[in-house]
C-alpha cells in the first residue's frame, strides 16, 4: 500500500464522515435511537417483578392462613386485589387478567399445620406469559420456604438442616439493568455499524455516484477501507456514549480496563463492518440494504444471549451462536464491566470474534471485487 | 325535463366550441423549495390552444412546461390567473375537465410486468372502458401505433419508442378530445420520434383532437401549428413557428472558413464574439446569428466567405433566449483561449477497440465493435436507447468488463491495468452524480484527493476549476442545490481535476438549456484543441456536428463511421434541404432494418 493509496483512502474517509455529519438525519440516528433504547431497556426492560397482582381465596380464615398471606404481602412484591369466597370465582379473575396469580388456602390449612401434617396451598398462575408466571411462582416458593422455616422454629423449635447464605457476585442485588445496559452496547453498535456501512455503498449506487467513484483510481480494497473505517469510528463514538451513560447515568460499576474493553469493541466492530459490506456488495438500493441489515441483526440479537440464556437453547442452536459476533461482544462487555476481567481472560472471546471479522471482511472484499469485474 | 337538460348541455357545447380549447390567462404558480425558498415556476403566462391544432411548448428544463400541463388537467391549481379547458375553469371543475382530457406524463405509468394487451385492459378498466367498447377501440389504436404484433410482449421488454407509443395508446383509450403530452419523445430514437409525430398529426387531422405538447427538441416545435417559447417561467414568444424564426430575421449567416482555419475554431471564435448570438456547425459551414442591436466586427471572420441566409427556428429561439437572459453577449472566453496545438497529420491512437463483444446471458449487447480514436479527437457514439452505445461506453471507462475483444485506453490494456488507466481519464455521467449534500468545495477536494493531487497542485487545480467554471460564488452551496447548468460545470470540473488525457462524456447535455449547451461544447472544443481526447455519447443528433468523427450504433453493431460531413451524405433531406445528421441516421437505420428483413425472408 503506497502513499497515493493512503491519500486516496483518507480523502474517502473525510468524504464519508462529512456525509454522515452533514446529514441531520444520520446525525440523529447515531444518538437518538441509542438514547431511546438505553432508556427503554434501562428502565422498562427488567425481569424483576414487583407489585404482582394476586387474589386470595382463603377458605380457612384462620390465624395461620392470615399469617401466610401477610408474609406474601410483607415482601412488597405482591399486591392483593381481591378476596375470593369460592373456587368458582377464580376463573374470571385470571381470564380478565385482573390477577396474575390466585392463592387458594383450603379449610383444613391451620388444622393440618398444627397437627404437624402437610398443609396444601394451591397457587394458580396465568401461564399465558410463561416468563412472568415462572418468576411469580419462584417468588411464592421462596416466601413459602421462609414461612416454613419460621413456623417450624416457632411451633416445634426445630431449625431446618440446611440454610442458604446467598451472595451474588458482580451484581449483588441481581439488577437486570446491570446485565442489560452493557449488553446493549454491543447490540446498538451492531445495528448502527451494519446500517451505516450497508447504506453508504447502496446510497452511492442508487445516486449514481458509485460509477463516478469507480472511474477514479480507487482500487476495490481502498474503497472497502474507506467505507469501513468511518463505520468503525461511528461505532466507537456510539459505544463510548453508551459506556458513559451506563457508568454515570445508571451508575453501573466499571471494574475492568478501558483498553481491554475498546480492544474488544474494535474487533467486534470489524466483524460488524464486514457483515455490512457483505450486504452492500449484494444489494443495489438503499431499501434492499436496510432489509439486508434487518435480516442479519434480528438473528444476531436473538442468539446473543441477552434475551434468553444461550445454555437454555437447543444444542443445535447453541452451535449456531458460535458464529454470532454479538454473543462474544456481549460476553466481553459483561465481563469487563462487572467482573473487571483482564485482557488475558477476555482473549478466548476475542479470538473467535477476530476470526469472524477476518471471514466477513475477506468475503466482502471478494464479493466486492467479484461484482466489479 | 330531460330534453331541457339535453338542450342545455348541447347549448353549452356550442357556446364552448367558439372558445379556445385551452386558455391560460395570467397564470402564476409558486412552489416552495426546501424550507424557506419560494420558487416561481410560472409568471403571468397567457396563451391559448385552438381546437383541432397542435400547440407546442418549447424551452429548457425548468421553463415551466410540465407545470402548465399539470395545471390544464387539474393536478395543480394556479396561484393567480385562470386556466380554462373547453370553457370549464379547471380549479372549479377539475372532474369535468379530467373526463375530457387525455394526459400522458413524461414517465407514463406502464406496468412493465404486464403485456401490451394487459396494460391496455388495465387502462381501459381505469377509464371504465371494457368489453365490447375496448375490443372496438383497440385494433385502430394498435394499427396506428404499429404495436399490433407485440400484444403479448411484456411492456418492460419494449423499446423506449414502443413504450411511448403504448403510453399514447393507453391515453387515447378514453377517446379524449384534448390531449396533453409532456415531453413524449424524451429518450426515444429518431425513427420512433418521427412515427410519434406522424401519429399526433394524424389524430388531429382525422379526429379533430386538440393537442398541447411540450418538448425540448426544437425541430419538433417547428412541426406544431403554434409554439409557445418558455424560459424560467416566462413566455418569451408565442405564435406560428415562423414567427419565432422571424426574431432572427436579417441576422442569420452562413460562413465557410478558408482552408487555413478549422471549422470548430471559426465557430469558437464566433460564439465568443460580442454581437454574435449563436454559432453552430452545419456541414462544412458555420451558421451564426448576429444580434439585432450590437454590431459585430467583420474582422472575426478572417477570410471566411460569408452570405446571409434565411433564419431557422433555432436561430429565432436563441435570439429570444438571449434577449430574456438580458444580454446580447455570448459565451465568455475561457482562460486565455488555449493555443491550439499544431495538429499532426495523424496523431497517436489513444483508444483502440478491437472485436469488442459484451454478452448478457444469451443476449449480445455489443457485437464485434471496432474503432480507433486519436489524440485530440472528439469522437461521438450515437444511437437510440438499447443500441449498445452505453454498454460500449461503460466498457471503455472500465465500469464493465468485456466478454471478449481488446480494449486499450491510453496505451493500457483495460483487462490488466485498470487503475493506472483510470488515472488518465475523466468521466462525466449522464445523471448528476456528485455528492449532493456536500458543498462545491468539498466535492472538488474529494475528487482532488481521489486522483491523488497534493498540496500545491491540488490548490492550483481547485482554483483553476473555480475560475474556469465560474463556481466561485457557489463554493459553499451544497452541490445538489446548484442550478442545472452549474451542476454540469461542477461535474466537468471534478472530471478534469487531474488533467486527464481522455474525457468520457455520457449524454452530457440532456436536460441542459441551449445556452449552457453551447457553452459546454465551446469548452469541449477548447479541451480538444489542447490535446484532450473526448469520447461522447449523445442522442441529440445535431450535437453530432461537433464531433470530429463518430459511429452510429444499432443493435450492438456499428452501422456507419466517419466525419459528420461524410455521415450527412448518407441521408436524403427533404427536397431543397441539405440532409442533416438525423436524416442520415434515419436512412441508415431504415437500410439496416430492410436488410435484416430481407435476410429473415
Amino acid at each position: 500500500m503506497d502513499l497515493d493509496s493512503l491519500r486516496r483512502i483518507l480523502a474517502l474517509i473525510v468524504k464519508e464522515l462529512l456525509a454522515i455529519l452533514k446529514d441531520p438525519r444520520s446525525r440523529y440516528t447515531v444518538f437518538v435511537p441509542s438514547t431511546i433504547q438505553l432508556l427503554v431497556f434501562g428502565y422498562a426492560a427488567t425481569y424483576d417483578l414487583s407489585r404482582i397482582r394476586y387474589a386470595a381465596c382463603d377458605q380457612d380464615r384462620s390465624a395461620a392462613s392470615r399469617e401466610f398471606l401477610a408474609s406474601l404481602e410483607g415482601s412488597g412484591t405482591f399486591l392483593r386485589v381481591a378476596n375470593l369466597e369460592s373456587a368458582e370465582e377464580i376463573q374470571p379473575w385470571i381470564d380478565a387478567r385482573k390477577a396474575l396469580a390466585v392463592v387458594q388456602i383450603p379449610q383444613d390449612f391451620e388444622r393440618n399445620l398444627l397437627a404437624g401434617r402437610h398443609a396444601d396451598v394451591q397457587v394458580i398462575v396465568d401461564g399465558r406469559n410463561s416468563n412472568t408466571a415462572g418468576t411469580a411462582l419462584n417468588y411464592i416458593g421462596t416466601i413459602t420456604d421462609s414461612f416454613n422455616v419460621a413456623w417450624n422454629r416457632e411451633h416445634q423449635g426445630v431449625e431446618p438442616p440446611i440454610r442458604i447464605e446467598s451472595r451474588a457476585w458482580y451484581n449483588p442485588n441481581l439488577e437486570t439493568r446491570w446485565f442489560m445496559i452493557p449488553g446493549l452496547l454491543g447490540m446498538l453498535a451492531l445495528i448502527q455499524v451494519i446500517i451505516i456501512t450497508a447504506m453508504s455503498v447502496a446510497r452511492e449506487r442508487e445516486q449514481g455516484t458509485f460509477d463516478q467513484l469507480l472511474v477514479t483510481p480507487f482500487r476495490p480494497f481502498e474503497i472497502m477501507i474507506g467505507k469501513a473505517l468511518p463505520g468503525i469510528l461511528v461505532g466507537m463514538v456510539q459505544a463510548t456514549f453508551v459506556v458513559v451513560v451506563a457508568r454515570f447515568w445508571f451508575g453501573i460499576p466499571f471494574n475492568g480496563s478501558l483498553g481491554t474493553l475498546y480492544t474488544g469493541i474494535f474487533i467486534f466492530l470489524l466483524s460488524a463492518v464486514g457483515m455490512g459490506l457483505m450486504i452492500s456488495s449484494l444489494v443495489t438500493t438503499m431499501q434492499q440494504a436496510l432489509l439486508g441489515a434487518l435480516v442479519i441483526v434480528m438473528p444476531c440479537s436473538l442468539l446473543s444471549g441477552l434475551g434468553t440464556p444461550i445454555s437454555n437453547m437447543p444444542q443445535a442452536v447453541q452451535y449456531l451462536t458460535l458464529i454470532n459476533p454479538l454473543r462474544y461482544a456481549i460476553s466481553v462487555t459483561h465481563r469487563v464491566f462487572l467482573e473487571g476481567a483482564p485482557f488475558h481472560l477476555i482473549l478466548p472471546e476475542l479470538v473467535p470474534m477476530g476470526g469472524i471479522a477476518l471471514v466477513t471482511l475477506s468475503v466482502a472484499v471478494w464479493m466486492f471485487r467479484h461484482k466489479l469485474t | 325535463m330531460a330534453t331541457e337538460a339535453a338542450s342545455q348541455t348541447s347549448g353549452m357545447e356550442y357556446h364552448h366550441s367558439t372558445e379556445p380549447v385551452i386558455l391560460y390567462e395570467g397564470v402564476t404558480k409558486h412552489f416552495t423549495r426546501g424550507k424557506r425558498e419560494i420558487f416561481t415556476a410560472l409568471e403571468g403566462i397567457s396563451f391559448r390552444v385552438e381546437k383541432g391544432s397542435v400547440t407546442g411548448m418549447v424551452g429548457p428544463d425548468g421553463a415551466g412546461k410540465t407545470t402548465l400541463i399539470r395545471l390544464a388537467c387539474g393536478l395543480l391549481f394556479a396561484d393567480e390567473g385562470s386556466v380554462r379547458v373547453r370553457g370549464w375553469n379547471v380549479s372549479d371543475h377539475p372532474q369535468q375537465v379530467q373526463s375530457r382530457v387525455g394526459y400522458m406524463p413524461q414517465k407514463f405509468g406502464l406496468y412493465e410486468d404486464l403485456t401490451v394487451q394487459e396494460n391496455l385492459d388495465l387502462y381501459g378498466d381505469l377509464h371504465g372502458i371494457t368489453g365490447e367498447q375496448l375490443a372496438e377501440r383497440t385494433p385502430a389504436l394498435m394499427q396506428m401505433t404499429g404495436l399490433g404484433r407485440f400484444m403479448d410482449r411484456l411492456a418492460g421488454r419494449l423499446s423506449g419508442g414502443m413504450k411511448q407509443k403504448l403510453g399514447l395508446a393507453c391515453t387515447l383509450l378514453s377517446s379524449p378530445d384534448v390531449l396533453l403530452l409532456d415531453e413524449p419523445t424524451v429518450g426515444v430514437d429518431p425513427l420512433s420520434r418521427r412515427d410519434l409525430w406522424e401519429i399526433i398529426h394524424q389524430l388531429v387531422a382525422d379526429q379533430g383532437l386538440s393537442v398541447l405538447v411540450s418538448t425540448s427538441y426544437l425541430d419538433e416545435a417547428e412541426r406544431c401549428h403554434r409554439v409557445a417559447v418558455l424560459h424560467h417561467g416566462r413566455l418569451l414568444g408565442e405564435g406560428p413557428p415562423s414567427r419565432v424564426s422571424e426574431a432572427a430575421a436579417g441576422g442569420s449567416w452562413l460562413a465557410e472558413p478558408p482552408a487555413s482555419l478549422k471549422l470548430r475554431q471559426l465557430q469558437s471564435r464566433l460564439i465568443t464574439s460580442p454581437g454574435i448570438v449563436d454559432a453552430t456547425l452545419e456541414g462544412k459551414r458555420v451558421r451564426f446569428v448576429a444580434s439585432d442591436h450590437t454590431p459585430w466586427e467583420s474582422g472575426i471572420l478572417e477570410n471566411a466567405t460569408c452570405h446571409e441566409t434565411s433564419p431557422r427556428f433555432e436561430d429565432g429561439f436563441m435570439v429570444l433566449l438571449r434577449r430574456a437572459a438580458g444580454t446580447g453577449a455570448s459565451i465568455p472566453a475561457a482562460d486565455g483561449e488555449k493555443t491550439p496545438t499544431v495538429v499532426e497529420s495523424s496523431p497517436e491512437v489513444v483508444v483502440e477497440v478491437r472485436d469488442l463483444v459484451r454478452q448478457f446471458g444469451t443476449f449480445y449487447a455489443v457485437k464485434n465493435v471496432n474503432f480507433q480514436v486519436r489524440r485530440g479527437e472528439i469522437f461521438g457514439l450515437l444511437g437510440p436507447n438499447g443500441a449498445g452505445k452505453s454498454t460500449t461506453f461503460r466498457m471503455l471507462c472500465g465500469l464493465l468488463p468485456a466478454s471478449s475483444g481488446t480494449l486499450r485506453v491510453a496505451g493500457v490494456d483495460l483487462r490488466h491495468a485498470r487503475a493506472s488507466a483510470r488515472q488518465r481519464m475523466g468521466y462525466v455521467a449522464q445523471k448528476f452524480s456528485l455528492y449532493g449534500q456536500q458543498t462545491v468545495m468539498e466535492n472538488l477536494e474529494f475528487f482532488a484527493g481521489a486522483y491523488g493531487l497534493r498540496r500545491e497542485r491540488k490548490n492550483r487545480r481547485i482554483q483553476w476549476a473555480l475560475d474556469q467554471f465560474e463556481l466561485q460564488k457557489h463554493v459553499n452551496l451544497p452541490s445538489g442545490e446548484l442550478p442545472g447548468g452549474y451542476k454540469q460545470r461542477l461535474a466537468m470540473a471534478c472530471a478534469l481535476m487531474h488533467e486527464p488525457e481522455i474525457l468520457f462524456l455520457d449524454e452530457p447535455t440532456s436536460g441542459v438549456d441551449p445556452i449552457a449547451r453551447r457553452e459546454f461544447w465551446y469548452r469541449i472544443n477548447g479541451l480538444a484543441d489542447g490535446g484532450v481526447t473526448v469520447i461522447v455519447t449523445t442522442h441529440f443528433m445535431e450535437e453530432a456536428e461537433y464531433c470530429d468523427r463518430m459511429v452510429i450504433m444499432l443493435d450492438g453493431e456499428i452501422l456507419a463511421e466517419g466525419a459528420p460531413s461524410e455521415i450527412r451524405q448518407l441521408g436524403h433531406g427533404p427536397e431543397g434541404r441539405e440532409p442533416t445528421i438525423e436524416d442520415a441516421f434515419i436512412a441508415i437505420v431504415e437500410d439496416f432494418q430492410a436488410a435484416k428483413a430481407r435476410e429473415a425472408a
